[in-house]
């Protein structure tokens, strides 16, 4: 028999405190264009940068959520007793300790319960809270709570879900878009209609159809939903935690607690990845319940089991697809259904249906078109925002098209997307017309112009003549192959992704700079709540205040909610967004600056009243170069410090019945060539290279460019050959919540991956900048399928491929 | 119970250590030593990856107990371990620290270099060549990058990719990570000539 496990020992020699100033770093130089090292990346290579699940206070507790075992249920009764009776336990809460009217949340729908309430909905639902002084205490006594489930029927897909009496995922909607659903289980339905699809049929020489499926994909950050939070004398409470967007958590979490937003105090904590998986709320209500009922600070940090419960994944999909083309391959028409399943709560799921219907087209000129898109609710895992938002899947569905439509016309299947590709000026199906480059043959002409890595690499010459190196062969050092039966192809996809929030969303950003001079130096300071989850957004703010303010010193402070709103790390938002919100405080406050200089020096010299002028290198300089002043002996003691709020131009929403509106804001298109070796006999496959070439508008970090396209490329790899979170179709249970059983590319996994970047720059954003995280992941996944399928001559019309979609075993 | 280890060099005796504790969770939580990360806890990412008596493992694996009288080494003290292996094997490097700063001060984008001296070769590489980003996995890759290094100076990209293997990492398409790994090679070789 073990012991129980005791508190942390008070001996312990640790630091006190909350450690929320390791997060951001120094850096004292590069302006934009240049690759400026991470000013965070001392701070990572050391240990020292403080993630959320490195967050300690002095007498804090552990905190855990109990979950569902079951997918779909009525909560008969929940028996605390015994757990709140082990000692060590500070306490235990369910539904019933919710302290406000409110007890749910969700970022657009509240539909999601704070606890599970009168019913679970989903496998892993949370339904009750543990305090412990330490995290075993915690997790045994959650293990006490006994609770009795009534099994109720189970929605799984769109048949069960819309079947005559089909079980209502929630009764009694009330949300703004249950009036234009056709059923209670469908979150929203958007369709895009333009020209005459059935018309344009009539004129195709070739239609081909195509049903694909999409499997369920995990963000996989790897820093584990986490935070502490700590109760404070006013009977607020203070979050130190990992987030993409802290005020929409705010917003959602306050009338939980019942507590007005300036009584919940957030701070972003170093943030272990996000890719989408930390939109909605996991743990921030939950440690502030526990931390308010106790009165003492609590932490809670998922392991890896929970954390595959405890956030929304990608929508898993089906989609039905026709093409039809002329004889010469110009494109007459397509018409498509997109189902997602968006599981037992809404999260992303409208946006998500606006994204994947608005871009199901693609990159294509095409003028009659017949899209529909729906998000399902099924007792499955949520589902919301992963890199790529929709558009991954309709873009795995369109390539796969293209190829088989070029197949049918007997053309190359880039020369076929050249003649169809969208270009400057192009109306996409929405009706709305691109006003950016839109490079989309250029980027295919790219990937394809550029040699292909040397056939059988295995091989290498020895002095016996020849060896093989099984480490670059399918099965690696598994050993299963010599190189018989290994087939290489060669496969091409381009991809369309929309840049911001869209569909008329205010998408704004807010960013605070101070400019004065500490020790006769001029120093900026920018403040802004933009979440940096990895992408390198402090990097930029760094290098645009250095541009725009001419100083070589820049402190970024950490991200709170004592700052107006960012807007989300997601959607390739935050340098456009929150970088345009930096970038116009320091335009603003470099007027201030001039206005104090001609205050003090204007009668100097008459270039401060007819020049234009710039500050460069820590001085005021004329647009000529002459300098004026030191910007030290203009500021003296005199602080400017601006905070405004920045937008890019509004978008609209869409037609409900058509789908026509100027819905998105800025698009992203990015190219890949795969090159993959598959072993035919055992259905392994090797990802020998996929180049990628993208538009990246201008590249404010060439360093950080490349760092986003290529974990993009890997994700949408993951996908296409081994990322799928199974759901039992019969019991809608998670099969594989473990880094055991759900597997992402490893270094072994992920070939080469050269990048070739475009900087045409889109004339409406700041510096000409496009939106660059999410495009590599939408045609990095239709492009190596592509080339599994020139090896094989397989269809391959799901993703992930596993060895027995190869092998036919 | 009682447990004595060394760690990053410093004797350490942590009391009431409860049997079923991992060695990741004592660094963590009971030592203040917070850089080994928690990423699976199932030995599968890497994350937590240190050298005890000199071996890497996950620490999340090892079970406290296991780590008594044992020397550890994380993240936190890779520099200072690197040094010490220079000092320990002359003929492998220079054994001053002058000489790991000389070999990063020639570092493209030099200047930006931040605190050149203060880390080990292989931090002051994935700095360099960007090989952060999230960082969440950083740790875990420096020490087993490190232990590459010192075993084989020279590795070839399916070296790297082997020995990185157990490491996983999800924001940067692994790319910039074996160009970290190559340049702090080369850096290496250059201060070995």
């Amino acid at each position: 028999m073990t012991t129980a496990p005791r508190p942390r020992a008070a001996t312990a020699s640790v630091p006190a405190g909350v450690p929320t100033t390791l997060t951001q770093g120094s850096g004292t130089s590069g302006g934009i264009g240049e690759s400026t090292l991470r000013p965070d990346g001392v701070l990572k290579v050391t240990g020292e940068f403080a993630y959320s699940s490195d967050m300690w206070h002095e007498d804090m507790l552990w905190g855990h959520t109990l979950r569902s075992t079951v997918a779909h249920a009525e909560i008969r009764s929940i028996d605390i007793g015994e757990a709140l009776a082990t000692p060590g336990v500070h306490a235990v809460l369910t539904y019933e300790d919710l302290p406000a009217a409110t007890k749910n949340y969700g970022l657009e729908i509240q539909d999601t319960p704070a606890l599970a309430h009168g019913k679970v909905r989903h496998h892993g639902e949370p339904v009750a809270l543990v305090a412990a002084d330490h995290p075993e205490t915690a997790r045994r006594a959650a293990a006490k709570i006994r609770i009795d489930y009534a099994e109720l029927p189970l929605v799984t897909d769109e048949a069960s879900a819309t079947a005559p009496g089909a079980v209502l995922v929630h009764e009694g909607r009330t949300d703004h878009h249950i009036a234009h659903v056709p059923h209670p289980n469908i979150v929203h339905r958007q369709p895009v209609v333009r020209g005459d699809a059935d018309a344009a049929a009539r004129r195709a020489d070739v239609v081909v159809t195509g049903d694909y499926v999409f499997g369920m994909q995990d963000q996989a950050f790897l820093g584990p939903e986490s935070g502490l939070a700590v109760p404070s004398e006013d009977g607020g409470v203070e979050l130190y935690v990992a987030t993409q967007w802290l005020h929409s958590d705010l917003r959602q979490i306050a009338p939980v607690l019942g507590l007005p937003e300036d009584k919940v105090r957030m701070t972003l904590s170093g943030v272990g990845g996000a890719f989408g998986g930390r939109e909605d709320l996991s743990m921030q209500i939950h440690a502030c319940l526990l931390a308010l009922r106790t009165g003492k600070p609590v932490k809670m940090v998922y392991n890896r089991f929970e954390s595959f419960f405890g956030h929304v994944h990608r929508h898993p999909a089906r989609l039905h697809y026709e093409h039809g083309a002329t004889k010469d391959g110009k494109l007459t028409h397509m018409k498509c259904r997109i189902v997602l399943d968006g599981g037992a709560y809404a999260s992303a799921s409208p946006a998500v249906v606006g994204n994947a219907a608005s871009l199901a087209v693609g990159p294509y000129a095409v003028d009659d078109v017949a899209i529909e898109a729906i998000a399902l609710y099924s007792n499955n895992p949520p589902c919301g925002a992963m890199r790529g938002f929709g558009a991954v899947q309709a873009c795995f569905a369109y390539e796969a098209q293209m190829d088989k439509l070029a197949a049918a016309l007997d053309m190359h299947p880039v020369e076929l997307r050249r003649l169809n590709a969208m270009e400057q000026g192009t109306l996409l199906p929405t009706g709305q017309r691109v006003d950016s480059p839109a490079p989309v043959a250029e980027l295919l002409r790219r990937v394809k112009a550029r040699p292909l890595p040397p056939e059988r690499q295995w091989l290498s010459a020895d002095a016996e003549g020849s060896s093989v190196d099984v480490r670059a062969l399918p099965g690696g050092l598994s050993n299963t192959t010599h190189g018989e039966g290994v087939v290489r192809g060669v496969g091409y996809a381009v991809g369309l992704k929309n840049v911001g929030f869209s569909e008329g969303f205010d998408d704004y950003s807010t960013a605070r700079v101070r400019m004065e001079v500490v020790g006769g130096e001029p120093v900026a300071t920018v403040h802004t709540a933009m979440a940096e989850v990895g992408q390198g957004g402090v990097t930029v703010h760094a290098q645009i205040a250095r541009t725009e303010l001419g100083v070589s010193q820049v402190t970024i402070q950490p991200a709170d909610t004592r700052v107006g709103s960012a807007g989300s790390t997601s959607a390739s938002r935050q340098t456009y967004v929150t970088g345009g919100a930096v970038k116009h405080s320091c335009e603003a406050v470099r007027e201030r600056v001039l206005e104090i200089g001609r205050r003090r020096f204007g009668t100097c010299h008459p270039a401060w009243a007819t020049a234009e002028l710039l500050l460069e290198g820590g001085k005021v300089v004329t647009d000529g170069g002459e300098v004026l002043a030191s910007l030290a002996e203009v500021l003296q003691d005199e602080a400017v410090d601006i905070e405004l709020e920045w937008r890019h131009r509004p978008t609209e929403p869409f037609d409900l019945r058509t789908g026509q509106g100027n819905g998105h804001v800025q698009y992203s298109f990015a190219a890949h060539r795969a090159v993959v070796e598959v072993d035919t006999e055992l259905g392994l496959v090797k990802v020998v290279e996929l180049a990628c070439a993208q538009d990246v508008g201008k590249a404010l970090n060439p360093l950080s460019v490349e760092g986003q396209i290529q974990g993009g490329t890997t994700q949408g790899l993951g996908i296409a050959v081994m990322e799928e979170i199974i759901v039992d179709p019969k019991t809608a249970k998670v099969r594989n919540p473990s880094f055991t059983d759900y597997l992402i590319p490893t270094i072994l996994d992920t070939p080469a991956i050269p990048v070739d970047v475009l900087e045409l720059a889109d004339d409406h954003a700041p510096y000409g900048l496009r939106g660059i995280g999410e495009a590599p992941t939408l045609s990095s996944t239709p492009a190596v399928l592509a080339a599994i399928r020139n090896a094989t001559g397989l269809e391959l019309d799901r993703t992930p491929v596993r060895p027995e979609h190869i092998t036919g075993a | 119970m009682r447990v004595n280890v060394t760690v990053n060099g410093r004797e350490q005796q942590v009391d009431d250590v409860w049997e079923g504790e991992s060695l990741l969770y004592v660094l963590r939580e009971r030592m203040g030593l917070p850089g080994s990360k928690n990423a699976c806890e199932q030995g599968e990412c890497g994350s937590c990856t240190v050298r005890l008596d000199g071996v890497p493992v996950c620490s999340c694996l090892v079970a406290a107990g296991q780590a008594e009288g044992r020397e550890v080494v994380t993240v936190e003290g890779l520099a200072d371990y690197a040094r010490h292996r220079e000092s320990a094997h002359p003929g492998a490097g220079c054994a001053t620290r002058s000489c790991a700063a000389g070999a990063t001060a020639g570092a493209p984008g030099d200047g930006q270099s931040a605190e050149a001296g203060e880390l080990s070769p292989v931090q002051q590489a994935f700095v360099d060549a960007g090989a952060v980003q999230c960082g969440f996995c950083t740790p875990g890759l420096l020490v087993a990058a490190d232990e590459l290094l010192e075993s084989h100076p020279s590795p070839s990209d399916q070296d790297i990719r082997e020995a990185l293997s157990g490491n996983l990492c999800r924001c940067t398409g692994y790319e910039k990570i074996l160009d970290a790994v190559r340049l702090a090679a080369a850096r290496q070789e250059e201060a070995a000539r």
